[in-house]
């Protein structure tokens, strides 16, 4: 790092008194700080950083074992507040049967997994991945270690390997009684290879899984060594504040350097834009204070090329013309649905909206880079090193395997830390700074400004209902307002669309999210349509916790509840009634079983006082691509004050956990993350577009829920499948915007069809 | 140069009086345990202590604070051992935990004003936000920290 030395000594002076008022220049905290905290936490605050010595042996790519015992587990997947970290050890721990307490963890290397042929199988976290894909790999991993372990000793001893058993990483010989550790066979197994791979342990097998594991990465997260993209320091660095082209897709005009160029600690101005770069200004300066005031005093003119004018009321306009035209794409045609529309007595028709949502991470955008003539550096907190690895070799203009991206803690993701955005961004602007470091920060505002939001959406259900108040037949019609970008993007992701619609023509390839949970409804409909139109906008979206579904749950699970209301039946009985009735469905008696579990814990159907209501929604976050779901039922109590304020008292979640859960803990947490973030999205959020561009900027105008609104939380988990469930990252959150609209119709007859909730004036007598 | 005691340490600092304490802390100092996230007071994220008292350390200008006593998440205790500290651990409180610092520094400052607080103290203190909705662990991670200073 000698060659950034050259920096001007002034811009980094610190003297520290109480060390004796010596010089200290602005460099990252000592190596021995982090792996105190690491003693106890059983990771580094620098989770990139490998807790390894050289006297370790590396076992296999994913095992390093210390002569004392200690194992060290490489995590492929990003820790941001799902304990990804602790399951995914749990996991190779389970088969690799040590001892739980000698476990850390480190990071795996992302260079090494691009050098190594993709050593590391998958380095992206996104749609609840990390446990439905990485369970059989790294379950597979801890076996083969284990394996070559017990190999070892059995040719130490010259015994059969029938002979020996293991527990807590002590292998013993069953008809002697000798011992022998891990550590002291692992320099042996490193060098066995096994003639075939071992089987992995059935659910049914696990130990070590099942339980609530405390989270291996908490105790950095309560003295501050927890370090975050935000965080990084190096040598040298140099700090920049960036302005984005305010209307998407717009340009850089001009800009005035001159006017900031001499003020304190300004180093340069540079312009970026690029392939997937939103275009625009950079100021780079010795400190980010110093960058931003420079960055605001700064006059820029921008070119806001064809979308200066657009704004949601004109994209929600555009989506209710289409809800009459005829030329749609099909998903699911049964029966005659038209015809049973046309003829019936009794129809019941509604119109949802919602709008753009922004993910709001606390930890405001930014990345750390360098880049040589012969190596880039990253450091950032991304849910998809991978793919930011391979972006950041893009605008580079490097190949892959010269990029060393170091994964840091991310400050809250929710699908948002997984577009590269960031990075992109940051290389275009450091590679115009000759080698030196930059770390570049977004404001807030920026943060909210330059989203890649949940995507708007409108739809259309119709039903028929017959004399006994069930739907004899449904016209469902979805209109999505994507990115151009984003469906095909996801599908990619997904590894490809399955046309796997039930009857019918398969969605276009992209249109898979503006479809899902609608599709293959497990309630009974003999006759049923449902179709698709697709609009583009020039605003950016991508996928928000739960992706395409969360929309498409709100519009369903509402009008559901508008139908039992219209046929005067109870919401619960109404739901329970239609999933009994249908035949077809595999799912039908699971979906009962966890829709029965939340109306027996909350009592459901007792006497409550005026202005207080429970509403019900149920679902199961099935893919289109894939068997997976997860079923979910959720009831919300709700008051509503005769002034119409709203209090969300409770929410009581029944989710399946199929025949585990890896940890219980880390699962309950991710019950109340998604409601908290579920309740703030459906009582006051909203993106909305005017001139082009966002007009919310912080917490003020674009608030998360707060401690006050937090309602009691209950908590059931029901074995209702046999097979793994898909996940529980994103498969709660669909269930809670139904839910509380539901009970707040249940508390007052005013019926919500568009969120935000706070849009609407919810007073009574 | 002005002068900041931060963390019972004293550091002469090279920066604009206007400069907000957080970035000298960060970015001059080098503790990153408090955090950068709403720039308006809005959140809570950058909480540190003055003279034991919480404040948002983003909107306040470090000429304010000169020769105060600036207490961070870093010098709250040695080896992390004050009672929200320990009862954070035990109730797994943090999530992605970006919020955490500042929620603890919060914490702190009411404990040590109101050594039993009730919820209602709570709610009314501790308006820090978090984004992963960690608020029922952290109400009952308060009280827990009571019942450990009560024993200490």
């Amino acid at each position: 790092m000698s060659m950034h030395r050259e920096i001007n000594r002034r811009e980094f002076i610190v003297t520290t008194a109480a060390m004796g008022g010596g010089l200290a220049l602005g460099l990252s905290f000592p190596k021995s700080d982090a792996r105190r905290t690491a003693d106890v936490a059983k990771i580094s605050g620098r989770p990139w950083e490998s807790l390894t010595s050289k006297t370790d042996i590396e076992v296999s790519p994913w095992v390093v074992i210390a002569p004392d015992d200690t194992v060290t587990i490489r995590i492929g997947q990003s820790e941001m507040g799902q304990g990804v970290i602790t399951s995914c050890a749990k996991m190779l721990a389970e088969e690799l049967e040590c001892d739980w307490s000698k476990v850390r963890a480190e990071y795996v290397s992302v260079n090494r997994h691009f050098r190594e042929n993709k050593v590391y199988k998958r380095l992206n976290t996104t749609s609840s991945s990390s446990v439905r894909l990485g369970r059989p790999y790294l379950q597979q991993a801890g076996a083969s270690a284990r394996e070559r372990l017990m190999a070892a000793a059995a040719q130490t001893w010259s015994a059969p390997r029938a002979e020996l058993t293991v527990k807590d990483g002590v292998i013993t010989h069953k008809p002697t009684g000798r011992t022998l550790r891990y550590g002291q066979v692992a320099q042996k197994a490193a060098a066995i290879k096994l003639a075939a791979e071992p089987a992995i342990k059935t659910p049914d097998q696990y130990t070590l899984m099942k339980k609530p594991t405390k989270l291996l990465d908490a105790p950095l997260k309560v003295d501050g060594s927890a370090t975050y993209g935000i965080d990084v320091r190096l040598p040298g660095m140099l700090y920049a504040a960036v302005k984005a082209s305010p209307v998407f897709k717009g340009k850089v005009k001009s800009y005035d350097a001159g006017a900031v160029k001499n003020r304190l600690g300004v180093h340069s101005v540079v312009e970026f834009s690029g392939e997937e770069i939103e275009a625009g200004v950079a100021v780079v300066a010795d400190s980010y204070w110093h960058a931003r005031t420079a960055l605001d005093a700064m006059p820029i003119e921008w070119d806001e090329g064809s979308h200066g004018s657009d704004n949601s009321e004109g994209f929600f306009q555009m989506s209710r013309a289409v809800l009459d035209e005829p030329s749609v794409k099909v998903v699911t045609k049964l029966g005659d649905p038209e015809a049973v529309l046309k003829n019936a007595p009794q129809v019941v028709e509604a119109v949802y909206e919602v709008p753009y949502l922004d993910h709001t991470v606390m930890e405001p955008f930014n990345c750390t880079a360098q880049v040589t003539a012969d190596r880039v550096e990253i450091w950032v907190g991304s849910q998809d090193p991978e793919n930011a690895t391979v972006d950041a070799a893009k605008v580079a203009g490097v190949p892959v395997e010269k990029v060393y991206l170091h994964n840091c803690f991310l400050g809250g993701g929710f699908g948002r830390r997984g577009n590269q955005d960031d990075v992109r961004q940051a290389v275009a602007i450091a590679k115009q700074l000759d080698g030196r470091p930059v770390k570049v920060i977004w404001t807030r505002e920026e943060t909210t400004r330059h989203g890649y939001y949940r995507p708007m959406r409108v739809s259309r259900f119709r039903a028929a209902l017959g004399p006994d108040g069930l739907p004899l037949a449904w016209h469902t019609r979805v209109v999505g307002m994507d990115e151009d970008v984003f469906g095909a993007k996801l599908v990619a992701a997904e590894g490809g669309l399955a046309s796997q619609t039930r009857n019918g023509g398969a969605p276009e390839p992209g249109d898979e999210q503006l479809i899902r949970g609608l599709h293959q409804l497990p309630y009974q409909v003999p006759n049923q349509l449902f179709d698709y139109h697709l609009r583009k906008t020039h605003v950016p979206t991508g996928p928000w916790t739960s992706v395409g579904r969360s929309q498409n749950e709100f519009f369903l699970e509402t009008f559901v509840d508008e139908l039992a209301h219209a046929a005067g039946k109870d919401p619960y009985q109404y739901r329970h009634t239609l999933l009994q009735a249908n035949p077809y469905s595999r799912f039908s008696k699971s979906w009962i079983q966890v829709l029965s579990a939340v109306a027996e814990k909350t009592d459901w159907g007792r006497q409550l006082p005026a202005g207080t209501g429970m509403g019900i929604a149920i679902g199961d976050s099935r893919r289109l691509s894939r068997k997976e779901f997860t079923i979910c039922a959720t009831v919300a109590t709700v008051s509503v004050s005769k002034k119409g304020e709203v209090r969300v008292e409770r929410v009581d979640v029944a989710m399946d956990t199929g025949p585990f859960l890896v940890n219980p803990l880390a699962a309950e947490r991710q019950v109340e993350m998604q409601v908290a973030m579920g309740l703030a999205a459906t009582l006051r959020q909203e993106i909305t577009i005017e001139k082009g561009r966002v007009v919310q900027s912080n917490f003020d105008d674009y608030p998360i829920l707060r401690a006050t609104e937090m309602p009691e939380i209950g908590i059931n988990w029901v074995r209702a499948t046999d097979d793994p469930i898909a996940g529980i990252g994103e498969e709660i959150i669909g269930w809670v915007a139904p839910a509380v609209c539901n009970a707040i119709f249940a508390a007052t007859g005013k019926r919500i069809r568009s969120l935000p909730v706070k849009n609407h004036d919810l007073s009574w007598i | 140069m002005i002068s900041l005691k931060v963390n019972r340490k004293t550091y002469s600092v090279d920066v604009e009086p206007e400069t907000p304490l957080l970035w000298v802390i960060r970015d001059t100092i080098g503790l990153t345990g408090t955090k950068f996230s709403c720039g308006k007071a809005l959140c809570g994220a950058c909480t540190v202590h003055v003279n034991g008292k919480p404040v948002r350390s983003c909107v306040l200008p470090a000429s304010q604070v000169v020769g105060e006593e600036i207490t961070t998440i870093e010098g709250l205790s040695p080896n992390a051992q004050h009672p929200a500290q320990i009862a954070w651990r035990e109730g797994d409180v943090p999530e992605c935990g970006y919020c955490q610092s500042g929620q603890i520094m919060a914490a702190a400052a009411l404990l040590s004003n109101k050594p039993n607080p009730t919820d209602a103290d709570i709610e009314r203190e501790i308006t820090n936000l978090c984004r992963c909705g960690t608020y029922l662990r952290i109400r009952q991670a308060i009280h827990r920290a009571a019942q450990i200073a009560a024993k200490a």
